[in-house]
């Protein structure tokens, strides 16, 4: 199992990465490596298995759709790069 | 301070000399604050420390004793790893990405510490999100161990382990998605545990791996862990994964023998990857509970192996998942003058995360993506269950399963940077218990040349108690978990 830098590429524009021309070598190679690491799943014989997404097989807990939280705009926001008039600012979107 | 030896202390020691009005809540919090100022520049186990907000929490936990009132830890000292959302005091989770920022409310953790009357010191080293397994990672460079500051202290919680080792504090918080309460619990000769997945809520703790996510206590003896446990677990409806089942007195779990107990080792924990002097050791922990009235049992994990490459399927998906957050709008890093919203997120991202944590990004994007997602998360989801039913066959012959906490003691810092791989072998005795969601302990079991190592105890879910009990019952009868690293400096 290998992957090309190309590979390495596409999966960085899918997360939102922007992977240096200098390092996709490196980085391709290391993750060459993972991927060969987690190719061992494949000897263990899944068939009939149901997949595990929660240890205990939990069933999630809904809540009731009810009001809870105050309006503290101001307060979460404030951890925000660039706000203006209670909105997030970013880049121009549409010309 | 006379009345108590704050590089040795333990946490039952300071509520002791608190409730004997030996010292007040102050003095010990200043001794302490002193003690990290003079110690910390060699260690950087801690990256932020809260002088005033302390020094204020302490005086109200004084205020509080003289009127007879406040909680089981009423000011006592504590670190929290870099992970729990402390409101208004900084929490960077190790990365340039949150460098700056300063969590608008507390995470349900730090609240319930507060309510038992716990003093908040400051934030512990950590691997960058909780990525790693040396503390390496760190945007604010590694922690070192303080047995031999030429080594690391693991990770990720290494920090926290480190700050314990070195009396910094006699309690500190940390989480474990893969071993990273264990392993460097391991590495620094002190006692930590991560409870059964669900038992302590993880609201507001930076997310890595939902499904795998667990804090838990970081201390010199189980009896404070079980104090800290105590306080730390419960149902919480701001965490849908918090589990709905009763909390038992852990302090009081402790008593009793351990007569009957079955303990369970797996042929795998033993195998040629694990050091011949770590072996010795775990199996002379092993005779001390023998003595106690244990029998052992012979049992088998036969997945051992492929529980690696599920965890490293598993835990970077869920990351690729949590960390999409970060995408320099509404909180962490933002990149200088984007060029449009794409150039927004690209940038901050990449500026913002180091590079494991980019490279796991990576790997967990792959692994959810259209035409891998059968082949690699789908395919892990499934070894996971069978991983699961390994254990569960396994707690049908024994009580509590023993063995390392990791392969080796502290490497040198550096020794595996180069390989990615070798770093994730570190946790090839925790990881599947995250796998399966089960309470697991680290305690100390000896030096090799000077080196700390841990027992890994483990159990069934929700059965905290039995675990708890046979780690007790070894620092009963052992002497492991009171050694301390010697520092070299002035013991204030």
């Amino acid at each position: 199992m290998s992957v090309t830098t190309e590979d390495v590429a596409q999966v960085a524009l899918l997360a939102r990465l922007s992977i240096p021309d200098e390092t996709m070598e490196d980085v391709t190679g290391r993750f060459t490596r993972i991927l060969e690491l987690v190719a061992e799943l494949q000897q263990v014989d899944t068939d009939g298995v149901a997949p595990m997404s929660n240890p205990h097989d939990m069933e999630q807990r809904l809540r009731v759709d009810a009001v809870t939280e105050e309006n503290r705009r101001e307060e979460l926001q404030r951890p925000a790069p660039a706000v203006e008039e209670g909105y997030f600012l970013v880049p121009r979107v549409i010309d | 301070m006379t009345a108590l030896d704050i590089s040795s202390a333990t946490a039952a020691q300071v509520i002791n000399a608190l409730e004997t009005g030996a010292v007040s809540s102050q003095e010990v919090t200043q001794a302490y604050l002193d003690r990290i100022e003079s110690l910390n520049p060699k260690i950087n186990a801690v990256v932020t420390t809260d002088h005033e907000g302390a020094l204020a929490a302490a005086a109200a936990a004084d205020q509080a004793r003289a009127k007879g009132a406040g909680g089981p830890l009423n000011g006592v000292p504590l670190l929290h790893k870099d992970i729990f959302c402390t409101a208004g005091l900084k929490t960077t989770c190790a990365s340039k990405m949150l460098a700056n920022f300063e969590p608008p409310y507390n995470a349900t953790v730090v609240q319930k510490l507060n309510a038992a009357g716990v003093v908040t010191l400051g934030k512990t080293n950590m691997d960058e999100f909780a990525m790693g397994s040396s503390n390496e990672t760190s945007y604010f460079g590694p922690s070192f161990n303080p047995w031999d500051l030429e080594r690391v202290p693991g990770g990720s919680s290494g920090g926290s382990a480190a700050a314990v080792a070195a009396g910094l504090a006699p309690l500190s918080t940390g989480t474990d998605t893969g071993g990273s309460i264990r392993q460097p619990a391991s590495l620094c000769g002190i006692t930590g545990f991560k409870p059964t997945y669900g038992r302590i809520s993880r609201f507001g703790i930076i997310a890595f791996a939902s499904s795998l996510d667990q804090a838990g206590p970081m201390t010199r003896t189980v009896e404070d862990a079980a104090v800290m446990l105590n306080a730390m677990c419960g149902l919480d409806t701001n965490d849908s994964t918090s589990a709905d089942v009763a909390v038992p007195d852990f302090q009081q779990a402790l008593q009793g023998d351990i007569k009957g107990m079955r303990i369970g080792l797996p042929k795998q924990y033993f195998s040629d990857m694990l050091n011949s002097d770590v072996a010795d050791s775990i199996r002379a922990a092993l005779k001390e509970l023998e003595a106690e009235g244990a029998t052992l049992v012979d049992v088998d994990l036969p997945h051992t192996r492929e529980g690696i490459a599920t965890y490293y399927v598993i835990a970077p998906a869920e990351a690729s998942a949590n960390l999409a957050r970060y995408d320099g709008v509404r909180f962490g890093h933002r990149c200088d003058n984007p060029a449009d919203l794409m150039d927004l997120y690209a940038r901050s991202r990449s500026e913002g995360f180091g590079s494991e944590v980019q490279r796991r990004i990576l790997v967990g994007t792959y692994a959810l993506s259209a035409g891998f997602y059968d082949a690699y998360f789908k395919k892990a989801q499934q070894v996971r269950r069978i991983i699961s039913n390994d254990f569960k066959n396994a707690f049908e012959h024994c009580d509590v399963i023993a063995g390392p906490a990791a392969p080796d003691v502290a490497f040198p810092v550096g020794a595996k940077n180069d390989d990615p791989i070798a770093m994730y072998m570190e946790d090839v005795y925790t990881l599947s218990v995250n796998l399966a969601g089960l309470p697991g302990l680290s305690v100390p079991a000896g030096l090799i040349s000077g080196l700390p190592i841990g027992l890994q105890l483990i159990g069934r879910p929700f059965d905290e108690e039995t675990v708890l009990r046979a780690g007790h019952r070894l620092q009963l009868r052992t002497d492991h978990h009171l050694k301390t690293p010697q520092l070299g400096a002035d013991q204030s």
